[in-house]
């Protein structure tokens, strides 16, 4: 069900810079006709994407105990205020927290495990396991031997 | 010109200097690289520090062959403009990644047309001295499975976003409710 008063989904798309940012783009068109919100460690996204759909939280990961905590804060206020039907990620950790706050106020959540993870799942995918509503592997063999769904690849 | 990026998280000097080097012997080829946060010099070659996406994007489609690290993000940015690709994977042996997933990264992404894997210093003279020898000629082919497996990925993702949501809208509106 959607928020109140929408008419279409409110997407959260939550990426990394690099290569889990070009990864998401290239997986856009999945979100056409939707309300699309990107959150991402670039702020250089704002010379593609329009300032009012896009959010800026800090790189952090478990290597940075004090960026993670100001990035669960960061990342609180986006979705708190966005309050999303869907949060989508393809990684890394900050996209994980995004999830885990995200199940706090009801929206379906999926991550999705970057392509350079070809042997086996990341952190943030394994975590995100129990946790999010679909996990996918953009490689059959990872999908096969954990609990991650294939269902195509970027390239 | 050919276009050299290491990445935006930790240095990559291994690769900078086998390009440094080979700049020193030509001297008339562009290089342009994005050294990330290098503390060496590298006198035959241009660089600097990071690039925004659009710096990053212009120099991709103003270079005639991509130099990098097995980065993901320049794997797909030049292979969505055919262009030729040299890859070194980063080793953790050296400190230049955490752990060797560029390397299954590199095994993985070699079977696309447009790219070339190089381990050292040596086999990125030769690939390089390769790559000039036919005048950097690229053939701007499209990666060949590009279509086959994004499409459903993204089909999935779309059903996920719009899950429930027809059959929502439809019950609101056969119930006669108004929109305010």
């Amino acid at each position: 069900m959607l928020g109140q008063n929408r008419t279409r989904p409110v997407v959260l798309a939550v990426s990394s810079g690099g290569g889990h940012w070009v990864q998401m783009q290239r997986l856009a068109p999945a979100f056409s006709g939707a309300d699309v919100h990107f959150a991402t460690t670039d702020a250089t996204a704002i010379e593609r994407v329009r300032a009012s759909n896009l959010h800026v939280y800090p790189e952090a990961n478990k290597d940075t105990p004090l960026r993670l905590i100001y990035c669960v804060l960061r990342l609180s206020w986006i979705v708190f205020w966005l309050r999303p039907d869907v949060v989508v990620s393809t990684g890394a950790a900050g996209g994980f927290l995004a999830i885990r706050l995200a199940r706090l106020i009801g929206a379906r959540t999926m991550f999705i495990d970057s392509i350079a993870n070809a042997r086996q799942l990341s952190i943030s995918a394994r975590l995100s396991l129990g946790v999010a509503d679909r996990v996918l592997s953009q490689w059959p063999g990872v999908a096969a031997s954990t609990g991650a769904e294939y269902r195509g690849a970027v390239i | 010109m050919i276009f050299t990026t290491v990445g935006t998280q930790l240095p990559f000097d291994r690769l900078l200097r086998g390009m440094d080097s080979w700049a020193a012997c030509n001297q008339d080829v562009s290089i342009v690289a994005q050294a990330g946060a290098s503390s060496s010099r590298f006198p035959n070659i241009q660089t600097v520090f990071q690039l925004s996406q659009s710096e990053f994007s212009d120099h991709m489609k103003a270079a005639r062959l991509v130099v990098a690290h097995a980065g993901i993000g320049t794997i797909l940015s030049a292979a969505e403009l055919g262009l030729p690709v040299i890859l070194m994977p980063r080793l953790a042996k050296f400190g230049e990644h955490r752990n060797d997933h560029q390397s299954d990264t590199a095994k993985e992404m070699a079977r696309l047309s447009n790219v070339t894997i190089v381990d050292d210093g040596e086999s990125l003279h030769q690939a390089l001295d390769l790559a000039r020898a036919r005048n950097f000629e690229i053939s701007r082919v499209q990666s060949d499975d590009v279509p086959d497996e994004l499409d459903p990925l993204i089909d999935a993702i779309r059903d996920f976003v719009w899950k429930n949501e027809a059959s929502f809208s439809l019950s609101a509106f056969s119930s006669g409710s108004e929109k305010a």
